[in-house]
């Protein structure tokens, strides 16, 4: 099956098998393995990926499902060579340890600052609550956020 | 390798569902695609429903609101009129998932999947939401306690889909309530869960209690002979204390790696108590006086 969609801006046409999870498509046939996966059941985060601006779950969605969307990526995320203030932020306050689930975060991260440019603490940890952390580094990512946040802002 | 289809009318689904009679509907995919790859269902041809528009709708009509059945539980959380009318379903969709399964689950996939533990479901069986049920020459209408039948078991034909879900708007003055006992704050199935909807006189005299327990039983349970017992009596924490003993007298919960049976007849005991707390902050705060 042929699949046409952007992915990090630039457009791709994919002849692949239509029930391929997204996950297995960006990370096995285009090279993208940014996306991690770890449980495969849509409880870690760790392959969220932003379909429309909307952070989803890539091990859950099939490949036919993106005709026609656009994809972004943590591999989408810089300007060039200049990171974008959330990755910025993470290398900054020392959000990544293994860095297994940063992509992850970052996904999360963008589609929630879209949605609450000036959250609280609370509000952070609410719409993190679907990535996992396994080294449990969750104040250094949460410190990352609200600096990001900030920033984006221009309030630094 | 299975055929994925995701048509764009009712009319375009009818056609493939006809040419493909074994295709599993797919909603938001996040129990139905997890299922298939655990080998829970065999794979089969999946016909999505997502880019059909007409069910992505939410609206008010004069006695009822309608849910089309792929609306995500992102929409309903932004939906005001969800959040204003609808406060009992609002709070069950704040902590229903995470914030990528609330972009992605649809309600219609919550009730269809009719899971015991489906934060949907109480508070839809509280609210008495009618179901409308479609296929490609008729549609028909189920109140949602007739619907479910079993964990996972519903009375959906294999060439009907779920088309829209009206909720009769509650009276005025009728407070909702929501709690969900969970391991952990996200992403939990829960342990116990209570959907309360109150209709409440000036003077805090119930006019109208209906509570629905979810993980409690194979499906949500409502006891109305005890609810019944409410009718005129003023709101207070000994009238709830009481109602929670009588109702997990009644309660058949199942012991599981989450929890056993003994402490969820305790929740189920304590958790109407938590109303009394819940309604008088709210209306402090509303009143500009909180604390």
């Amino acid at each position: 099956m042929k699949i046409a969609f952007k992915l990090n801006g630039i457009r791709q046409e994919v002849d692949c098998l239509p029930d391929r999870r997204v996950v297995d498509l960006l990370r096995e046939e285009l090279g993208y393995t940014g996306t991690k996966e770890a449980c495969g059941s849509g409880e870690c985060g760790a392959c969220t990926i932003l379909v429309d601006g909307v952070s989803k779950l890539s091990c859950l969605m099939l490949a036919a499902q993106l005709q026609g969307r656009s994809i972004t990526t943590s591999e989408g995320m810089s300007l060039g060579k200049k990171l974008h203030p959330i990755q910025q932020a993470f290398v900054d306050k020392g959000a990544v340890q293994c860095g297994f689930c940063s992509p992850g975060m970052l996904m999360a991260t963008v589609d929630f600052l879209q949605r609450n440019p000036a959250p609280d603490r609370q509000q952070i940890r609410a719409a993190l609550s679907g990535n996992l952390c396994r080294c449990t580094g969750y104040q250094k990512i949460i410190d990352a956020v609200e600096r990001a946040a900030a920033e984006m802002r221009d309030e630094l | 390798m299975s055929q994925v289809f995701l048509p764009h009318t009712l009319d375009e689904l009818w056609t493939k569902k006809q040419e493909n009679p074994a295709a599993l509907i797919m909603a938001g995919g996040t129990d139905l695609l997890v299922k298939i790859r655990d080998r829970k269902l065999p794979p089969a041809v999946i016909l999505g429903l997502e880019n059909i528009a007409e069910l992505r709708q939410i609206e008010q009509q004069d006695e009822e609101i309608c849910i089309g059945s792929m609306v995500t539980h992102q929409q309903l959380l932004d939906s005001p009129i969800i959040q204003t009318q609808l406060p009992v379903l609002h709070q069950a969709v704040a902590v229903l998932g995470s914030p990528p399964i609330r972009h992605m689950g649809t309600i219609g996939g919550n009730i269809c999947t009719a899971s015991p533990a489906g934060d949907t479901l109480p508070p839809l069986y509280v609210l008495n939401a009618g179901l409308e049920l479609k296929n490609a020459a008729a549609s028909r209408l189920l109140l949602i306690k007739d619907f479910i039948r079993g964990p996972g078991q519903t009375l959906l034909s294999s060439n009907e889909i779920l088309y829209k879900i009206r909720i009769p708007i509650p009276a005025p003055h009728s407070p909702g309530f929501y709690f969900k006992v969970g391991q952990r704050k996200a992403l939990a199935i829960s342990i116990i869960s209570m959907a309360c909807l109150l209709q409440l006189a000036e003077d805090n005299r119930i006019l109208d209690g209906r509570f629905a327990w979810g993980s409690t039983g194979p499906t949500v349970m409502r006891f109305p002979e005890v609810e019944n017992t409410l009718i005129g009596e003023k709101l207070s924490p000994i009238v709830l204390g009481k109602l929670g003993q009588s109702m997990a007298a009644l309660v058949s919960p199942i012991s599981d790696i989450r929890a056993s049976a003994e402490y969820r007849r305790l929740l189920v005991s304590k958790l109407p108590l938590k109303i009394w707390q819940s309604h008088f902050s709210s209306l402090s705060a509303a009143s500009g006086h909180g604390d």
